[in-house]
């Protein structure tokens, strides 16, 4: 595997007396054979003490495992400030700590889904300036559509990034303070904008709108909200990488995957979901929730009505949340209809308490890089809670206001979700007619922004050593950042995830020659 | 069936200082359509220099608009999501941190890592510098927002550090030493120091004793230092501003252990008075503490609106330094309008040279020298007199008797309809010697 990410030193602080324990017993053995307990205790003791001495003055970097790129700069910032600050540091012998989860946020990136994106930031596929460069087809990002916004933004003389037309007394509304979980008129229009992704079957309702600076902070807010450290949520499995972050960095909340599998087309089933749930208690750990996503990432399909009225009754059972993240839902090109929970929640009122859900702008409008996020609770208590949390994570009022009239022009929404998902349909089927004609499979998906790609035949072996062999393979001489299985969890070794909403249908071919050069080279697996 | 974070009292709402505000938003006060509302002078925020801004804007329409040259940005900025924050912006924001401190310090734009605001830059750095149950220690008085920020999510605590009115609330070596110690009786593993430079609510800058007595205090105890440095654009007057970084630089402490424990935290809320456009910033020299900051920043990211156009504004430096030095004597002026005003009536204000508000001495009005008689004054002003102004116990004032008002959210004839109120309040008071 490549990586040049500029590795980090880890501060470490081991103390030397765990070195000087190594010493100790042994030494007291062989001398209390000899010399009794009196000299048995006072020569290790004092061996230990020079030893501790001897460690102090000569204390040498922390061992940190060996790591592609170190940086001079980084080796020499080391020792300095191991070595010689720790003598001319008055009274101190160690080096503060810093908490535990730094050391493990803070290491280079060891996930392939990270590897993956920082290796195409680092060389980019640029048609005139790099061909040779790595394709992005792991990050689930839509650039099929933005040129209708820019037309709307146009066509509406709003062409000042502030979005006030002009209108230079707006700069008192939108630079003051105000409330940290959107504005008014925001939530009324991102309460609009989601009934019209949902297709008008829910009517959503703007007192129920917490807006976020993203989906990540609103998945993250809601964690701390639901569940306490060390809880549990369940998860369809494979699921989005990010989740791993958003749910356990801070709010300390666990994960518990449910695996679904290719022969049903990995769709969730709740006798999964009930093993899972009742061997979770075995070990004593308690389940708050269950976080399904909707349509899937990454397998891009999409949970039916029954199976949700199925998770509504199961989670009232059981007494614990369903927090659906409906991030895609107006990215959907397939022939079944999306159905929100908002909709079992609407007409199953006795549980609508445990009913919450995740959206935001980055995906199904194209503009992840303004930062909202929504989230839609039926609990009053969630709610109230979520909006004083809002303050950590909170939306520009720039941003808002650039975003109230568009997202409050129904015509041009609903223009603009119908030719979006025309042109997410067209480039999926291009997409996977491409990689047919290599023989290549993916899953029947109807939403998302990638499709589900069966390479297990080209594995091998067939586990996951193969699997990210491939992905290597992918990622360094095809030049294909694509997501692999593992890195969601799933596990059936040979799947990826293909994400095709950052092409331009002239890079298809493009991409399928690529895909050609490894599969052919590929020995399928027995 | 929510966690215990979610019903838990930790966010701190429920304290006075934020009581006041829900009374101000029952009531508010409006020239025109409600005279005889609340004023809020309970809200630091800097509304003295919006016109410089508009008309900037105005004036740039172009390099600020989405339509360029070679053809639109929208399509840039609508994608831009890297953590790592738009490179122009962390250039320009470096260059205007060492503006404000008159470029006696140097900032790498590499060890920035933006957040949405300095509420969501503390927030995260309670998270990475500290595990549930630790504690930074902080001098009072103390913003009473850091209760919630520090404080909630984190499972962090705060050990307050003791101040004193006889010399002005100055921290001195014995208090840092006696929070240390009862933090030690608590079982609390204390982690840093939390200093805010300049301070609120006090508005004074601390002195070079002072950084000099904070620089040894943690290195003696090996310690972290955070300085939330927020109202460092603010300073209208002397004594000069000396950020910690200054103060390390001039001790010669760069090679040693203590360089990679400083910290700060500032962002545009105050000096520039954007904070609806949530723009926070720690600088870090420690290159871990960068990456996981970094990493973390997804929480809470700036929206490459934001970014963008601030990069712009901050990039006419001649602008910036027109801005700057405008906008410190609007704020030297007008907090002689409401000191004057106040001494008048015999009210005593802390002789400050930063921050949007006022430390003033209200003992005089105490009808004992107690909380409850510091509630009970605050509750008459706030009721009867029409002001939210916040109690000196909401910021852990040691002291009863002391209030923050604030100077720069309002418009001069509101301010001084502000001060004849507390006239009206003086003369209905029984004169003690005041």
């Amino acid at each position: 595997m490549t990586g040049t990410p500029r590795a980090e030193p880890k501060e470490s602080n081991r103390s030397p007396t765990r070195t000087g324990m190594r010493l100790i017993v042994p030494l007291q053995g062989i001398v209390q054979g000899r010399g009794g307990l009196i000299l048995g205790s006072l020569i290790p003791c004092t061996l230990f003490y020079f030893l501790q001495f001897y460690l102090k003055r000569h204390r040498s970097p922390p061992q940190n495992p060996p790591s592609r790129s170190t940086s001079a700069a980084n080796l020499s910032e080391l020792q300095r400030s191991s070595s010689r600050a720790n003598l001319l540091a008055r009274g101190s012998t160690g080096r503060a700590h810093v908490s535990a989860r730094v050391s493990s946020i803070a290491k280079p990136n060891d996930s392939p889904y990270y590897i993956g994106l920082d290796r195409v930031r680092e060389d980019p596929y640029d048609e005139m300036g790099n061909p040779d460069g790595v394709i992005q087809l792991g990050l689930s990002e839509n650039r099929l559509s933005l040129d209708l916004i820019e037309e709307w933004l146009s066509k509406n003389c709003t062409d000042s990034i502030l979005g006030v037309g002009g209108d230079a007394l707006g700069i008192n509304g939108i630079a003051t303070y105000q409330p940290m979980d959107g504005l008014m008129e925001f939530k009324v229009a991102m309460a609009d904008f989601m009934t019209e992704v949902m297709e008008r079957k829910v009517s959503f309702d703007p007192s129920r709108v917490v807006v976020t600076s993203g989906a990540t902070p609103a998945l993250e807010i809601l964690s701390f909200c639901l569940a306490d450290h060390g809880n549990a949520f369940l998860v369809p499995a494979p699921y989005y990488p990010g989740f791993d972050r958003d749910i356990r960095w801070r709010a300390g909340v666990e994960l518990i995957p449910v695996h679904c599998r290719s022969c049903d087309n990995f769709t969730l089933s709740i006798t999964a979901l009930e093993q899972a749930f009742n061997q979770a208690r075995k070990r004593g750990q308690k389940v708050r929730g269950i976080l399904i996503s909707n349509p899937a990432n990454p397998v891009g399909n999409m949970l039916n009505k029954d199976l949700l009225y199925d998770l509504l009754d199961f989670a009232r059972e059981r007494n614990i949340h369903i927090i659906s993240d409906e991030i895609f839902a107006g990215s959907t090109y397939g022939n079944e209809e999306f159905v929100s929970m908002a909709e079992i929640a609407d007409s199953e009122d006795a549980d609508k308490d445990r009913v919450h859900i995740i959206y935001g702008l980055s995906k199904d409008f194209s503009i992840p890089g303004f930062r909202v996020g929504v989230i839609y609770s039926f609990n009053k208590s969630v709610l109230a809670a979520s909006r004083k949390l809002t303050r950590f994570s909170s939306v520009s009022t720039a941003t808002q206001h650039l975003l109230v009239s568009m997202l409050s022009d129904k015509r041009f929404i609903q223009e603009y979700l119908k030719t979006n998902k025309q042109r997410i349909r067209s480039m999926y089927d291009l997409f996977v007619a491409g990689l047919r004609e290599l023989g290549v499979e993916c899953t029947k998906s109807s939403g998302g922004l990638y499709c589900w790609v069966d390479l297990s035949r080209l594995i091998s072996p067939y586990n996951e050593k193969g699997e990210l062999d491939l992905w290597d393979k992918l990622l360094n001489r095809a030049k294909l950042n694509v997501t692999p299985g593992s890195a969601c969890h799933c596990i059936e070794p040979g799947w990826f995830r293909f994400c095709f909403t950052t092409l331009n249908e002239k890079e298809i071919p493009l991409v399928m020659e690529r895909m050609r050069k490894v599969v052919e080279s590929c020995k399928p697996s027995v | 069936m929510l966690s215990r974070k979610a019903t838990c009292k930790s966010h701190g709402e429920d304290s006075s200082y934020f009581l006041g505000w829900q009374e101000y938003e029952k009531n508010p006060h409006d020239p025109v359509r409600n005279p005889s509302g609340i004023i809020q002078l309970g809200l630091a925020e800097n509304q003295l220099s919006f016109d410089l801004l508009e008309s900037w804007i105005a004036r740039n329409q172009e390099p600020t608009g989405f339509m360029k040259k070679g053809g639109s940005i929208f399509r840039e900025l609508a994608l831009f999501q890297d953590y790592r924050g738009m490179p122009v912006f962390k250039k320009e924001l470096a260059e205007y941190m060492a503006a404000i401190r008159q470029d006696r310090v140097r900032f790498d734009p590499n060890n920035i890592v933006l957040t949405a605001g300095a509420t969501s830059a503390n927030e995260a750095l309670m998270f990475c510098l500290a595990e549930a149950g630790e504690a930074f220690l902080v001098p009072t008085p103390y913003y009473p927002g850091f209760d919630r920020d520090l404080k909630w999510r984190t499972g962090v605590e705060i050990v307050p550090i003791q101040s004193s009115s006889v010399n002005n609330f100055r921290i001195i070596p014995s208090a840092l030493e006696e929070a240390y110690q009862h933090a030690q009786k608590l079982h609390l593993k204390v982690k840093g120091l939390f200093i805010t430079n300049p301070s609120n609510p006090l508005g004074t800058t601390l002195s070079i004793h002072e950084l000099d007595h904070l620089i040894n205090f943690a290195i003696d105890k090996n310690i972290h230092i955070v300085s939330d440095e927020i109202y460092s654009g603010t300073v209208f007057d002397s004594p000069r501003f000396i950020s910690i970084m200054e103060a390390i630089k001039k001790k010669h402490l760069e090679n040693t252990a203590i360089w990679s424990r400083v910290h700060i935290v500032s962002s545009l809320s105050k000096d520039f008075g954007l904070p609806g456009f949530r723009i926070g910033m720690i600088y870090f020299n420690s290159k871990t503490l960068i990456a996981a900051a970094t990493k973390m920043s997804s929480f809470g990211l700036v929206s490459s609106q934001s970014q963008f156009l601030l990069s712009k504004i901050l990039g006419d430096k001649k602008f910036t330094r027109n801005y700057i030095m405008e906008n410190r004597n609007r704020l030297k002026n007008r907090r002689k309008t409401l000191v004057s005003g106040l001494q008048k009536y015999g009210i005593r204000c802390l002789d400050n040279n930063a921050g949007l508000f006022c430390w003033i001495d209200m003992r005089c009005l105490l009808t004992s020298y107690t909380f409850e008689a510091e509630m009970e004054l605050w509750r008459r002003i706030i009721f009867e007199y029409g002001l939210n102004i916040s109690p000196g116990s909401s910021f852990h004032c040691p002291e009863p008797g002391w209030f923050r008002i604030c100077f720069s959210n309002m418009s001069e004839e509101t301010l001084d309809l502000a001060v004849r109120r507390i006239k009206a309040l003086m003369d209905s008071s029984s004169p003690n010697a005041c």
